[in-house]
């Protein structure tokens, strides 16, 4: 009987967590809020830049992350064999995911802004948040894969195609619906972390929009962090405070949506269930 | 005709091994072409292991052990020449659970011909009506060709897995149990189709079902713990078998 409590208390909890960013940031949120530059030390003006950015963000790690996600999914459940080596990698891929975000920062910074010399840039960035959900996208890929029925791919097999074809028009397509759950949790992941953007992209201030990958841009959770630790005039900048933060939770939010309104058209255009 | 090669489909002292187990214990047997073959025997005695040596899907098990010969037009379809993908082309599968892919009727019978390569749209729908004719299963769906399969009854997605098997013109249909999953009257079409599609198809089914065996099938082998007991013409088996463990079972005294 102590589950539905815990669960009750834990829906009360982000409930009441939303409804207070919502009561306290809803009254900041008008057209000037998301469409103008931060102005006056970052207590007036808007967030367009550091919403672009965080889009910037989302869209680069997704592309870096998605595509060698998918692929190395498919590598592990569809061509490896059960066996040691198997199980390697999927010990490598939970431990990837165990890494702390702080840990990611650090490497990224070393590797893209440094060695690689991309500079505090939104493809350093991008490319740190993709390694970041890479195991999530792996994980949830996987679990996508086996829950297709073996016995798709044998009538496949069976029709003459080859393996390859196999994956590219029976597996993929039934696994779908599923692996766009890893993309919406990678989207959510993504845009509402701080520390692996910490040195590798964010600006403190940027009034100004990015015009190539080389460029620095300001996100959000950064610009969240900025305005309540170390802005010029945190009292001043509360309020603004509470308006970045519920659109960062309402971008989360309409992305998940767009995502599962997908995920919900592909299932049903599949009908297995 | 004359035939160079008297049998379509024959094995030679085929010996399988799943890992340490011996599942299929010096197995000769031939199978006449434009004939129905029955492979009969309780559960685990090996036949459906038998009956996917012929496509080569046992291939796609880890840790497995093929000796021996199976030849399909006098041809060793596990020499190192044959190409697998080639071999399935000409040998079609019909397994026990009937599984359509998610797509269209259509897609479905027409997927064998697009992934080898098949491109042309009207070569594609004549050889789709074609194939669902053939499967009896035409009449049912022409009015809707581009609603999903998963909506079809079960029978009918059973006769739409037969039609997208025959739509890439094999010469052999392996059949595992077809119609276990079915209701009597789903059964029995799948049975008149067996019987229409014999003079173009040599035909080796698996069946649980004795008095099917006996209606659609010219020869049938009985199987039992790995091992050919008794392979004889239907009738001659199921009248006068020669091995008691065959009496036994075809009187339900065991399996």
């Amino acid at each position: 009987m102590d589950i539905p409590i815990a669960k009750l208390y834990r829906d009360w909890n982000s409930f009441s967590i939303l409804g207070f960013i919502m009561y306290k940031g809803i009254g900041v949120i008008s057209w000037e809020f998301i469409s103008e530059m931060p102005k006056d030390g970052m207590t007036k003006g808007g967030i367009y830049p550091a919403i672009i950015g965080t889009f910037c963000l989302i869209g680069g790690s997704i592309l870096f992350a998605f595509p060698i996600g998918v692929m190395s999914a498919i590598y592990i459940n569809e061509y490896t064999k059960h066996g040691y080596f198997r199980s390697f990698i999927q010990l490598m891929t939970s431990n990837l995911a165990g890494i702390p975000s702080i840990v990611f920062g650090l490497f990224g910074m070393s590797l893209f802004v440094n060695q690689l010399g991309f500079g505090d840039s939104i493809l350093a960035g991008s490319l740190t948040l993709g390694l970041l959900v890479l195991p999530i996208v792996i994980r949830t890929t996987e679990e996508a894969l086996k829950a297709v029925d073996d016995n798709f791919r044998q009538a496949s097999l069976a029709l003459g195609a080859t393996k390859l074809q196999t994956i590219q028009r029976v597996t993929l397509p039934i696994a779908l619906p599923n692996i766009l759950t890893g993309l919406i949790l990678s989207i959510g992941r993504v845009s509402g972390e701080t520390a692996p953007i910490l040195f590798t992209v964010a600006a403190y201030f940027l009034p100004k929009l990015p015009s190539s990958i080389f460029d620095q841009v300001m996100a959000l959770p950064y610009h969240l962090y900025v305005i309540s630790t170390s802005g010029t005039n945190i009292n001043d900048s509360r309020a603004m405070a509470y308006g970045t933060a519920l659109v960062l939770i309402l971008i989360v939010l309409i992305l998940n949506l767009t995502a599962s309104a997908v995920r919900r058209y592909l299932s049903k255009k599949n009908n297995i269930n | 005709m004359t035939e160079i090669y008297p049998h379509k489909i024959e094995s030679k002292d085929v010996n399988l091994y799943y890992g340490n187990f011996h599942a299929l214990k010096g197995i000769s047997l031939s199978v006449e072409k434009n004939t129905v073959c029955a492979l009969i025997g309780p559960s685990g005695c090996g036949k459906s292991t038998f009956l996917r040596l012929f496509n080569r899907m046992n291939d796609l098990i880890d840790d497995i052990k093929i000796e021996g010969e199976c030849l399909i037009d006098g041809k060793n379809i596990y020499s190192k020449e044959v190409k697998i993908d080639e071999l399935r082309k000409r040998v079609g599968m019909v397994f026990q659970k009937p599984n359509p892919f998610p797509k269209s009727i259509f897609e479905n019978v027409a997927y064998g011909l697009r992934v080898n390569g098949i491109s042309h749209k009207t070569l594609i729908e004549e050889r789709v009506e074609r194939s669902l004719k053939q499967a009896a299963l035409w009449d049912e769906v022409k009015d809707k060709l581009k609603k999903s399969a998963m909506q079809l009854s079960g029978g009918q997605q059973q006769r739409l897995c037969i039609a997208r098997a025959l739509a890439i013109e094999p010469s052999v249909v392996l059949m595992d149990e077809p119609a276990s999953a079915l209701d009597p009257i789903s059964t029995s079409k799948i049975e008149e189709l067996i019987y229409e599609l014999k003079s173009q198809y040599t035909i080796i089914i698996v069946t649980h079902n004795m008095q099917q065996a006996g209606r659609v099938s010219d020869s049938t082998a009985f199987f039992y713990m790995g091992e050919l007991i008794e392979y004889d013409l239907t009738k001659k088996l199921f009248t006068n078998p020669s091995d008691t463990r065959t009496q036994d079972y075809i009187t339900g005294r065991f399996g």
